[in-house]
């Protein structure tokens, strides 16, 4: 019956396809989790100003009149990620969309995507581009050695400071480096000591913070604690006394000590809530990848510090204790990589491939640079004069880390997102919290692909 | 009797034929097929979305599973809360809160009921969405209307969507759903004759005598029916997903909230398919109790 479902879909895109052939211009579409004027605004600005007028007119010029449309999609990432897969499985969708990383295996797997030699055909091996863009990066949106999409970049996470605040407590934010949790812990009493109304630390915690509880908070804890969501054999440790620190450092800065906004972490605007903390002088330490730089503190954007370049640093992640982190590390953070797939139900494969590349050509990138400059995937986009990016990226990607390549981690991140909350909500202790967790992934992956090491 | 008809069977059956088509695409065919997708592991994502396995009665056992039940965020806990929900929001709240109305404007006057009646149905014919976002603003803790009067009056703001979500919504879900009782109930009291509370205002019966001992004797009938249709509406209702999106922790997760968190948030479309069976199963009681009644008073009057 699924197969008569399909067939019916099919027929029914490809006499839509049929017809819009009849029409002159071809159709393309392409959505991201970014408004004009709101979330990741320069990427919307970036497509609507320059990428789309220059593909039009380039296509023209090859005799083609494709019209481009962008879709702002400005709900949270969990909410593009409901509306991709349910629009991939049903053949609707736009026909480039903007795509974490890390989604790409449970999607694969789940027959959602296609690589893009299959979608674009021959014209994607023939892309000069490939030869620009490294190994690593091109990792960041395959699975099993194919590329299912191209990433825009990659990010690496960090704490970002509010010298101004620090400085009010009595602490000097510029030689300041906190070398283990209890020395992030002790300067954040002292903030909290100078202004009891504040939430000095901002570590993402709870349900509706979604990835990026995992990946700002969870990770970049346990990673100090030496460990990984899976060990070095891909199974999932489901017990150990790294998420128990892990969990007991949630306790600390939310339920015992309230260093952070417990509210923000369980309400469902939580993250711009925390945003507007930094911005508003509550919060003078957050944990954020360099998107918050690059983006959410942008100058002119929503939650745009004041004076920034005077107000705001940033100190590197430590770990519990020095060299308890991953690898005997003393300094902990973790990369992913955002970018866009194609749609494989698209009526327009070669055009939405030539879409692609043509954002990911040296032009483009380099126009977007103008915009919103970042470290871009390409080896010949340069990147720009900004002391922060250069920096960061000298000083964070050697020791960095990646999640997990495996279909079940979506799941699992869930779980992980659910056991922080039962944390700082204070309805379980981290034993019991954890005990949770274990039961839930070892009904997501099974027994035999867990592992207990208390 | 004998039967007449306008049309010939046949006649009849071609023009059922494009209703039974739609019914039986939309309808019978998702009916059964839920069914079917409830004894897989079929998911949206990951390996079991192409190939899925068939698991017999394993995700109902889960559902029922003992060790797991009572779990926040487990389906026994969204089944008992939604009884809860159902008994203080329905059948205390919006039972209550409309015979109370109704009763009311039976005494006050004209112009007054006119007043109350319109802005109780207010309450209830406008969006759910804007009623949301409505409650959502006054309820919020910063800037929220209740806590603006709150500090007026001088006492501390609640967190009320925080720390108090089951009664929220319990308020919430009285407040929207009374003027469907208070009307029921409205219309059941008029067709009481005047003069039984003229002959009781004669004999020096006090309000609450003529409710208990005239009014409400009167309407049992009314009563069950108001009691039934508002308790299955109350079971399905999704609207306090708006307000608090089944937290903070689960807290408010409704079964229908649960069935949509599962099927596609999580996207475990076999697990979401047996909670469907299951909600299916409890709303086919209802309607058989309210079948049953209704046929019962239906044949009193004949």
């Amino acid at each position: 019956m699924r197969k008569s479902i399909r067939s019916l879909l099919l027929g029914a895109s490809a006499a839509i396809a049929l017809s819009s052939q009849a029409m002159a211009a071809t159709e393309l579409n392409i959505t991201c989790r970014c408004v004009i004027g709101g979330v990741n605004s320069g990427m919307a600005e970036w497509i609507e100003k320059k990428v789309i007028p220059a593909f039009t007119a380039k296509m023209k010029a090859e005799g083609k009149d494709v019209a481009v449309k962008l879709t702002q999609f400005g709900g949270a990432d969990e909410q593009l990620t409901q509306q991709l897969a349910l629009d991939f499985s049903s053949g609707a969708g736009a026909d480039v969309s903007g795509f974490d990383g890390f989604l790409i295996p449970s999607f694969v797997q789940g027959g959602l995507l296609k690589p893009l030699d299959e979608i674009g055909g021959p014209d994607v091996a023939k892309w000069d581009g490939w030869s620009h863009i490294s190994d690593g990066t091109k990792a960041l949106m395959s699975y099993q050695g194919k590329p299912y999409g191209i990433a825009l970049g990659t990010d690496a996470r960090m704490i970002f400071v509010r010298k101004d605040l620090f400085k009010k407590a009595g602490l000097d934010a510029d030689s300041w480096q906190p070398k283990s949790w209890a020395e992030l812990l002790d300067a954040a009493r002292k903030l909290k000591a100078a202004d009891p109304a504040s939430f000095p630390l901002q570590l993402n915690a709870g349900v509706s913070m979604g990835e990026a509880t995992t990946m700002q908070g969870y990770w970049m804890a346990l990673l100090g604690t030496g460990e990984q969501v899976t060990d070095e054999s891909g199974k999932y440790i489901v017990s150990s006394q790294g998420i128990l620190d892990t969990l007991k450092l949630y306790k600390t800065v939310y339920v015992d000590d309230k260093l952070g906004d417990q509210r923000a972490q369980m309400l469902g605007d939580g993250r711009n809530r925390t945003f507007a903390n930094f911005r508003d002088g509550k919060t003078a330490m957050l944990i954020e990848s360099d998107w918050f730089y690059r983006s959410v503190t942008r100058p002119g954007a929503e939650f745009a510090v004041a004076d920034r370049d005077n107000t705001m640093t940033w100190k590197k992640m430590p770990s519990e204790k020095p060299g308890r982190g991953l690898r005997g590390q003393d300094f902990v953070t973790i990369s992913g990589g955002t970018g866009f797939v194609i749609n494989p139900h698209t009526d327009a494969p070669k055009e939405a491939w030539a879409l692609l590349s043509f954002m990911n050509s040296q032009e483009q990138l380099t126009a977007f640079q103008e915009i919103q400059p970042a470290i871009r995937i390409r080896n010949d986009v340069a990147i720009p004069n900004s002391p922060f990016l250069t920096e960061t990226a000298k000083t964070l990607l050697p020791f960095t880390t990646a999640r997990p390549n495996d279909a079940n981690y979506n799941k699992v991140s869930a779980e992980i997102q659910r056991m922080t909350e039962a944390v700082v909500s204070g309805e379980l202790t981290p034993e019991a919290a954890m005990k949770q967790y274990k039961e839930a992934v070892t009904a997501i992956v099974g027994e035999k692909n867990t592992i207990s090491r208390l | 009797m004998k039967k007449f008809s306008l049309l010939s069977t046949r006649a009849g059956a071609v023009f059922l034929a494009p209703a039974a088509a739609l019914v039986g695409v939309f309808v019978i065919i998702p009916f059964f097929w839920v069914i079917v997708v409830s004894f897989t592991n079929r998911t949206l994502l990951g390996r079991t979305a192409v190939d899925p396995d068939f698991v017999g009665l394993q995700n109902y056992f889960t559902l029922f599973n003992p060790a797991t039940f009572f779990t926040r965020g487990q389906f026994g806990f969204s089944l008992i809360l939604t009884v809860q929900f159902v008994i203080f929001s329905a059948l205390i709240g919006q039972a209550l809160l409309g015979l109370i109305l109704a009763w009311l404007s039976q005494s006050v006057s004209p112009t007054l009921k006119n007043f109350l009646q319109t802005a109780v149905i207010a309450a209830w014919i406008l969006p759910e969405v804007v009623i949301g976002f409505a409650w959502f603003a006054f309820l919020d803790y910063d800037n929220g209307t209740l806590n603006m009067i709150m500090r007026s009056l001088g006492l501390p703001p609640g967190d009320w969507l925080l720390q108090q979500p089951f009664w929220v919504i319990v308020i919430f879900n009285t407040w929207r759903g009374a003027a469907f009782s208070m009307m029921l109930f409205n219309s059941a009291f008029q067709s009481i004759p005047p003069s039984y509370f003229q002959a009781a205002d004669v004999a020096g019966a006090s309000s609450w005598q003529k409710l208990r001992d005239i009014a409400l004797p009167l309407i049992r009938g009314h009563v069950v029916t108001d009691l039934i249709l508002i308790t299955m509406w109350t079971f399905n209702v999704f609207t306090p997903f708006l307000l608090t999106n089944g937290g903070p922790s689960y807290r408010t997760e409704l079964l229908s909230i649960y069935t949509y968190r599962v099927a596609f948030k999580d996207f475990e479309f076999g697990r979401g398919a047996a909670v469907g069976v299951v909600i299916m199963l409890i709303n086919l009681a209802f309607a058989l109790i309210y079948l049953q009644i209704a046929k019962k008073k239906k044949a009193e009057a004949e």
